[in-house]
């Protein structure tokens, strides 16, 4: 029973939302059922964020080991919403002046819109640039030329990364642009490697992958596939 | 750059300090067995100061690297241009502080671009930190630049709507089903710019600001594909992005603009159009930040070099 | 005397006001022979107008469609139709009403002229199937009557054979490292919700990863990023550890929910992966920018890596920094590999006749329009339109 009733759901649900798309009266059901997701998704982060709570709560009771960092999560976290979700020094709107809570909430200047512009963006801005340094030691490690596959990937990798830049551009700019050659230019190269190799790949790549969602979901939907609700 | 060099020698003798301790570690274990076992904080290191010192170099020299607009960017260029004052652009800023890096200079220079052709602008945003996006590119630019533009009759913003695609999918028909109000919450009806918008096939152009899901893959699957005459769309995506893109060019997506480089060359089209003899430095960022891509990118292409090397001696060694 | 002079400066007047061109803007010849008909394959909401061009068509502006429905009094605007235009689609009608319609050519002066009109109302039709995607369901019986075919030859016995996929074969070795090490086994399942296919797949390999570990004794450590996911993964890994024989080593603490925040999340890993040190790492879903900072910091430690992802655009970072990698249709697979139940399996021979079917379509649809241009055939031509523009979308 735990696990025919959402089997049947899920059957019933993935059948009717297929057969919808075809009929134009119920061709707007699968948009509903999406803002629905969304409705659940978004009660989902009072789950989401009672279970932060709890662990970090944990783990400053227990003292364990960093329980300092827990500390620090669990005041962020709090500080956060609170600044939100009440406005905090968040001025009244001009069209409503008199109502104190018709202010928008990230207005420049309001302490949320500081947490914002001097934690928040450093600090995601700090982690994507961490990349950077990551591609280096990759590329330092693992961009061996180990046969000829791999020598012709080193190869394209070298000209589309030059290709990017002006030393690049410099370096093939003495071949005159309305010659046979001209598609020797390195930046011409680069944009012929992206439109065509690099296209074809990436379509092959995705067609398989269509293939597999088709596969993957018609399982789900029939329900020889249900290891998503654990294992037998 | 030797007067560079000079002017600025304490940042030499900075980089030459950090970098003593390797130079010793190769003296002392021989260049093959250091490089072969080598930390990669060294790495580390070394990419710091190629991204590092261009910055600077660039920050006191305010030299930029010449920069010949390709076809891609050329063709977006061109769609914006072709645009006549009074059209309607509806622009989608997916995206978040973590690519604003690759993509704040070129929702800086489409807004700058689209302010110049006195175009009426629509701002809409798919994740939720796009709003503020928004918010940053209009302050640095509308604000800053063309204070003569007002609100709710030259630009507004409609602000974020959760559901990705599905906000994509509702819009195309009907707008006003999602978009009651701005982003600061004043009624649709009292917003001038809005009259008789009913849907984003009345937009002249659709320009998508892209770091992911949802992005421009999304505005061409459920906007361009079903309606291919009445929505035309050009975007600016990722270095990542991009290749997944190029499936798209040139017919449901006329132009692209990809990573930085996308960036620098869409930059430069519109400063000679429009930025005098003495552009500001503030439209020029893209083009700023393709020095250290270039110190960067080379040495990427050094560190494989290097590696390969240091591979093909160590099989030779071990045979 | 005076009187006569202001009648006839009157009449003058009015002689002067009809002559086109002398104070006033000249009426547009107006369009003719304006029809409605109902548009095909909708939900009944859309009605197609043809008629015929105005005689002065070059130097309009446009026509001006209207509607009005029969209990309505007024005509209200639908839209300006460019010149040159004889046809248009109305949208957004109530399917239960019935609509007269008017065409109007209008000038440059913005000057009206009579409009052509419909006399029958007509109600617009709601077909109940969407004939223009015909072709797609087509598409989607052939894969799925080949997925599902197979599903049931396998249930009949019939042997089938699947390739060896290394990443999946090294799940058991990966699972027993981190148990002979007494590390624990890191599970990410991506960074998207649970509307996404790949988080399912992701979840898929869970069950089995998870079920390993209980056989094993190995810890496993599941961080999400939407909470959805969380309660998901709990449910998938409490199964398994029952299915396993070891409820009592389950920890629903160990399955816990970080931040949606793409970047916040990930520091939260890095550091985990640091502090912990997990000695099997594995990347199963959805993954953005954050896949090479995961996959680097993996390798750092020294933990074998499995990552699986459908994001074509990540599958680079992976190939470079993991042992190994599902590729796209890969990930898909593994869920019926790791099994190895018939069912199961057969779906992934049905997978490969699809691709079958989309090589033929595009060996076909390639040497076609080869042929139309090198022919010059107006057939041919059709042809290669035909399935492009009506059969492929």
């Amino acid at each position: 029973m735990k696990r025919s009733i959402p089997l049947l759901i899920t059957a019933v649900g993935g059948f009717v939302l297929i057969a919808a798309y075809f009929i134009p009266f119920t061709q707007g059901w699968g948009e509903t059922v999406a803002v629905w997701f969304d409705v659940l998704a978004s009660i989902a982060f009072i789950l989401g964020g009672g279970n932060l709570l709890k662990i970090h709560l944990k783990k400053v009771s227990d003292r364990v080991s960093g329980w300092g960092y827990s500390l620090i999560v669990l005041g962020a976290f709090l500080i956060t919403i609170l600044v939100g979700l009440s406005k905090v020094g968040v001025p009244p709107s001009e069209q409503y002046p008199a109502f104190a809570w018709s202010g928008y909430y990230s207005d420049v200047g309001t302490p949320f819109w500081f947490f914002y512009e001097y934690a928040f963006q450093p600090l995601t801005a700090t982690m994507f640039a961490m990349l950077a340094f990551y591609i280096a030691s990759a590329a330092f490690r693992a961009f061996r030329a180990k046969n000829l596959e791999a020598s012709l990937l080193l190869g394209t990798a070298f000209i589309i990364l030059l290709g990017r830049t002006f030393a690049g551009v410099a370096l093939t700019s003495w071949i005159p642009e309305d010659s046979v050659f001209a598609g020797l230019r390195v930046e011409n190269l680069t944009v012929y490697i992206m439109s065509v190799f690099n296209t074809v790949g990436n379509r092959a790549i995705m067609i398989g992958i269509a293939l597999g969602i088709v596969s993957v979901s018609l399982k789900v939907l029939l329900g020889v596939d249900r290891s998503y609700m654990g294992k037998e | 750059m030797a007067g560079f060099l000079v002017g600025q020698w304490w940042l030499v003798i900075v980089v030459i300090l950090t970098l003593v301790p390797l130079a010793r570690l190769i003296a002392r274990l021989g260049l093959f067995a250091a490089l072969i076992s080598l930390d990669r904080r060294w790495i580390f290191l070394i990419m710091l100061w190629s991204v590092l010192v261009p910055i600077y170099y660039i920050g006191v020299t305010g030299y930029t690297f010449p920069e010949v607009p390709s076809a891609l960017a050329q063709a977006t260029y061109d769609e914006i241009e072709a645009l006549d004052a009074g059209d309607r652009l509806l622009l989608s800023f997916d995206f978040d502080p973590a690519s604003e890096g690759e993509l704040g200079p070129m929702a800086t220079a489409f807004v700058r671009h689209a302010a110049e052709r006195r175009l009426r602008m629509y701002f809409i945003a798919l994740w939720p930190v796009g709003l503020q996006m928004i918010d940053e590119t209009i302050a640095r630019v509308i604000a800053r630049d063309f204070p003569q533009l007002v609100y709710g009759e030259d630009y507004v913003n409609l602000g974020f709507k959760s559901g990705g695609e599905a906000v994509i999918k509702v819009i195309v028909t009907n707008l006003r089903e999602l978009y009651t109000t701005d982003s600061r919450g004043t009624a649709i009806s009292d917003i001038p710019m809005m009259e008789g918008i009913e849907n984003i096939q009345q937009m002249d152009l659709v320009l998508n600001v892209s770091a992911g899901y949802p992005g421009t893959k999304e505005w061409v699957q459920y906007a361009v594909t079903p309606y291919p005459e009445r929505i035309r769309l050009v975007a600016g995506a990722t270095g990542v992005q991009a290749p997944l893109l190029y499936p798209y060019i040139p017919r449901q997506l006329p132009g692209l603009l990809g990573a930085i480089k996308g960036a620098a060359e869409y930059e430069k089209l519109v400063t000679d159009a429009y930025g005098g003899t003495d552009p500001d430095p503030a439209y020029l960022e893209g083009l700023r930040r393709m020095g250290p891509q270039l110190v960067a990118h080379l040495l990427i292409i050094a560190l494989i070099v290097v590696a390969n090397a240091l591979f093909f001696l160590d099989r030779e060694a071990s045979r | 005397m005076r009187r006569f002079i202001t009648r006839a400066c009157l009449c003058l007047l009015c002689f002067l006001a009809s002559v086109p061109g002398w104070g006033q803007d000249a009426l547009p010849v107006p369009p003719t022979a304006l029809i409605a008909a109902d548009h095909p394959w909708d939900n009944g909401t859309q009605i197609d107008l043809e008629w015929t061009l105005s005689a002065d068509d070059a130097a309009l502006l446009g026509y001006l469609v209207r509607r009005r429905a029969v209990d309505e009094p007024d005509f209200t605007r639908v839209d300006l139709v460019a010149p040159g235009t004889g046809a248009f689609t109305v949208t957004e009608l109530n399917p239960s009403a019935s609509y007269l319609f008017e065409v109007a050519a209008v000038s440059q002066a913005n000057v009206e002229s009579e409009p052509a009109a419909t006399t029958t109302p007509l109600a617009p039709a709601m077909e109940w199937f969407d004939g223009t995607r015909l072709w797609f369901l087509v598409t989607l019986v052939m894969f799925s009557g080949a997925v599902a075919g197979f599903i049931v030859l396998a249930r009949r016995g019939t042997p089938l054979k699947v390739r060896k996929i290394p990443g999946l074969e090294a799940v058991d070795e990966a699972v027993g490292r981190a148990t002979e090490m007494g590390r624990s086994c890191l599970f990410v399942p991506g960074i998207q919700d649970m509307n996404d296919i790949q988080t399912i797949a992701g979840l898929t390999i869970l069950s089995r990863v998870a079920g390993t570990a209980a056989e094993y004794g190995a810890r496993i450590e599941v961080p999400t990023t939407r909470s959805l996911v969380m309660t998901a993964a709990r449910e998938t890994v409490e199964a398994s550890f029952l299915a396993a024989g070891r409820p009592d080593a389950f920890n629903p603490d160990a399955i816990y929910y970080v931040t949606d925040e793409q970047f916040g999340y990930v520091a939260y890993v890095q550091g985990m992966m640091v502090r912990d040190r997990p000695a099997a790492c594995f990347y199963m879903g959805a993954f953005f920018a954050e896949s090479l900072i995961l996959a680097e910091m993996g390798n750092s430690i020294g933990a074998i890596q499995v990552a699986g992802t459908a994001q074509p655009a990540q599958l680079p970072f992976f190939v470079a920094a993991c042992d190994y990698t599902l590729i796209g249709e890969e990930f898909f697979a593994a869920s019926a590999y790791l099994s190895g139940e018939p069912d199961q399996l057969g779906s992934l021979k049905g997978q490969d006749v699809g691709k079958l079917i989309v090589a033929a379509g595009i060996v076909t649809g390639a040497a076609g329009a080869t042929l139309a241009v090198l022919t010059g055939s107006p057939f041919i031509q059709s042809l290669v339109d035909f399935f492009t523009e009506r059969m492929l979308t």
